[in-house]
């Protein structure tokens, strides 16, 4: 199971490959923006920093049971990421709950700029 | 040039990849398959897969294949690696993110018409008891203490606050405790997403299955099986425990790799040697997470009997609820094998993969000793599933490895949109299988459709001697994570 995100930026692709994760385990636009908690993720390089984000998110919705409408990266440089997750406490009843994610996975990740436009491509495993 | 145009046909059931098809191939790759199997191996990549775990420093004899062989994230689901010991690596990603996944099978005196009337009833009591899907918690919470006594004792622990019973751990692979556990090279964001789910199922492919049995041989009635009887079949692993391990580790011998100086050609192969401290702090790990999937598995073993003994008001031990075999299909184990007339101690990687070891092996215990070691083949819902034992033809060809279900035949994006869940659920209640499903979008990438045929993988299985069959079930209910 996999996502390719795109972005203007490589903060935007961050901030929507989030999102398309979140997404494979529940609805997002079903979740009420109405905390946000502070997301941080440091790297060696473009793609482990990516990994670290995604973990760090799935990390606070696995462990400590939040769910987030959207995301937003404040500073990313090549090693270090962090940023802003919009959301509330998950709710079974209300989000559409669907798949649980193991983790994302370097294989066949990239992570890249053409044109001035960012892709992000991850493989999950589920 | 497709790796198919290299391969060679030893045997109906057997193919070898030459060392030479690939740079960077250290030793060839063998495929335990039929020529179909093959070709569909080839096709989604997973072929390529078995060449790239060839390149792995210190692997010994083949990069193996096992019939259910798919792509999987680096190695391929269904791949057996062994490494020299002292000389060789140790690869996360060989073992895969849910450390220590596996299947088990509880026995009981029931047949299938004694639950027949009383189906509904246990199945909507087992959805209403065992915690399933994203977010739920388990039934246990877990101090920082009770967690390292777990990842140190598995089942055992368990077993001792009365979760379990004593006999289950002769049934359970290793007694339920593997060694070397070692919680200090357990990371805290691991302690944590496993504190609360002990006993959990998960989601994906995990299930618990009702089932009764629809052939048996002879062997059989050795492991306590006969025909009509109704058997529970229960699938999951280490939870996010175990992710965690695999995720901390990956990163761990990725940020040391230029140490190492080994060019792999899939960076989800990361790797460290098995004798440096990543190696063995891997190998740590690893185990407290196998021993937390043994005790998630227990403790699910505990719900399920509590269901039934509800239903039927009577006890789980007069409703016979042994357990007759736990194993793991995500492993790396320390093993003894005879390679070209030499012992050699390994590390033998199975990633959905099982052991499959002949009862001569001391690991397989007296329980097993005649019979060889039960391996438990889920199938798919729609069709079957198998109980098969060992071979000594196992240890000579696979490392004592044999497959480890049907395997997927379409990614979960292709089966999402070639099936809808309710149609599928409606269609198997008219097969007479009830269903459970956190999600319908969920059961649907687990239809039936979406797996090999689980028949010829174990036909498979069985020409190229790697394991036999010994019964056969079909399923009556069924609850998904």
């Amino acid at each position: 199971m996999g996502i390719r995100a795109y972005g203007r930026s490589v903060a935007e692709a961050f901030e929507n490959c989030a999102l398309g994760m979140m997404s494979l385990m529940l609805e997002p636009e079903r979740v009420r923006p109405q905390r946000r908690v502070r997301l941080s993720a440091q790297g060696r390089d473009g793609s482990s920093l990516l990994v670290a984000w995604l973990s760090e998110i799935l990390f606070r919705v696995e462990a400590e049971g939040w769910a987030f409408a959207s995301f937003e990266v404040d500073s990313c440089s090549e090693v270090a990421v962090a940023g802003w997750g919009s959301g509330e406490p998950m709710d079974a009843t209300r989000h559409g709950l669907k798949l649980e994610i193991k983790a994302p996975t370097y294989h066949r990740l990239e992570l890249g700029e053409k044109e001035g436009q960012w892709t992000a491509q991850v493989i999950f495993d589920v | 040039m497709s790796l198919l145009d290299s391969i060679n046909k030893v045997d109906d059931f057997t193919w070898e990849l030459p060392a030479s098809a690939r740079e960077g191939m250290l030793v060839p790759g063998i495929v335990f398959a039929d020529r179909e199997l093959l070709e569909k191996a080839d096709k989604d990549n997973a072929l390529q897969q078995v060449a790239n775990v060839a390149c792995l420093p210190g692997i010994v004899k083949a990069s193996m294949a096992m019939p259910d062989i798919h792509w999987g994230y680096g190695f391929p689901i269904g791949g057996v690696a062994a490494t020299d010991r002292e000389e060789g690596v140790v690869s996360p990603g060989g073992v895969g993110y849910d450390i220590s996944c596996g299947v088990r099978l509880l026995k009981t005196s029931l047949v299938g018409e004694e639950i027949k009337d009383r189906l509904r009833q246990v199945i909507d009591l087992l959805n209403a008891s065992v915690p399933k899907g994203l977010g739920t918690k388990g039934r246990l919470r877990l101090g920082r203490a009770e967690m390292e006594r777990l990842m140190r004792r598995g089942a055992e622990e368990l077993v001792a606050r009365g979760i379990g019973w004593e006999e289950d751990l002769e049934a359970m692979e290793e007694e339920g405790c593997y060694p070397g556990a070692d919680p200090a090279k357990v990371s805290e964001r691991a302690f944590t997403r496993g504190r609360d789910q002990v006993g959990t199922l998960g989601s994906g492919n995990h299930f618990l299955e009702i089932q009764v049995v629809e052939e048996a041989a002879p062997l059989a009635e050795k492991m306590g099986l006969f025909e009509g009887q109704v058997v529970v079949m229960a699938h999951s692993g280490s939870r996010g425990m175990g992710h965690q391990v695999c995720s901390d580790y990956i990163e761990i011998m990725g940020a040391a790799s230029g140490r190492f100086g080994y060019r792999l050609p899939d960076p989800q192969l990361v790797c460290a040697p098995v004798q440096s401290r990543e190696g063995r702090d891997y190998l740590g790990a690893m185990a407290c997470a196998a021993n937390f999937a043994m005790c998630n598995r227990e403790a699910i073993t505990h719900w399920i009997r509590e269901c039934f003994e509800k239903v039927f008001k009577a006890g789980a031990r007069e409703l016979g609820m042994e357990l007759l075999y736990d194993v793991s299909h995500n492993l790396a184990k320390a093993e003894q094998h005879e390679i070209g007339g030499k012992t050699m101690e390994l590390i033998v990687h199975r990633k959905g993969a099982t052991r499959a070891f002949p009862g001569s092996r001391p690991e397989v215990g007296e329980k097993f000793a005649e019979s060889g070691q039960p391996v438990i083949i889920p199938g798919d819902m729609g069709t079957h599933s198998y109980v098969l034992v060992g071979s000594e033809e196992a240890l000579k060809k696979s490392f004592g490895s044999t497959c480890h279900g049907a395997g997927r035949a379409m990614s979960r994006k292709a089966a999402r949109k070639q099936v809808r869940g309710d149609e599928l659920l409606g269609r198997l209640e008219k097969e007479g299988i009830m269903v459970r499903a956190g999600h319908l979008a969920g059961l649907a990438e687990e239809a039936p459709e979406a797996y090999k045929d689980v028949d010829e993988v174990v036909r498979i299985c069985e020409g190229a001697g790697l394991s036999h069959a010994v019964a056969r079930m079909r399923p009556l209910a069924v609850l998904k994570g």
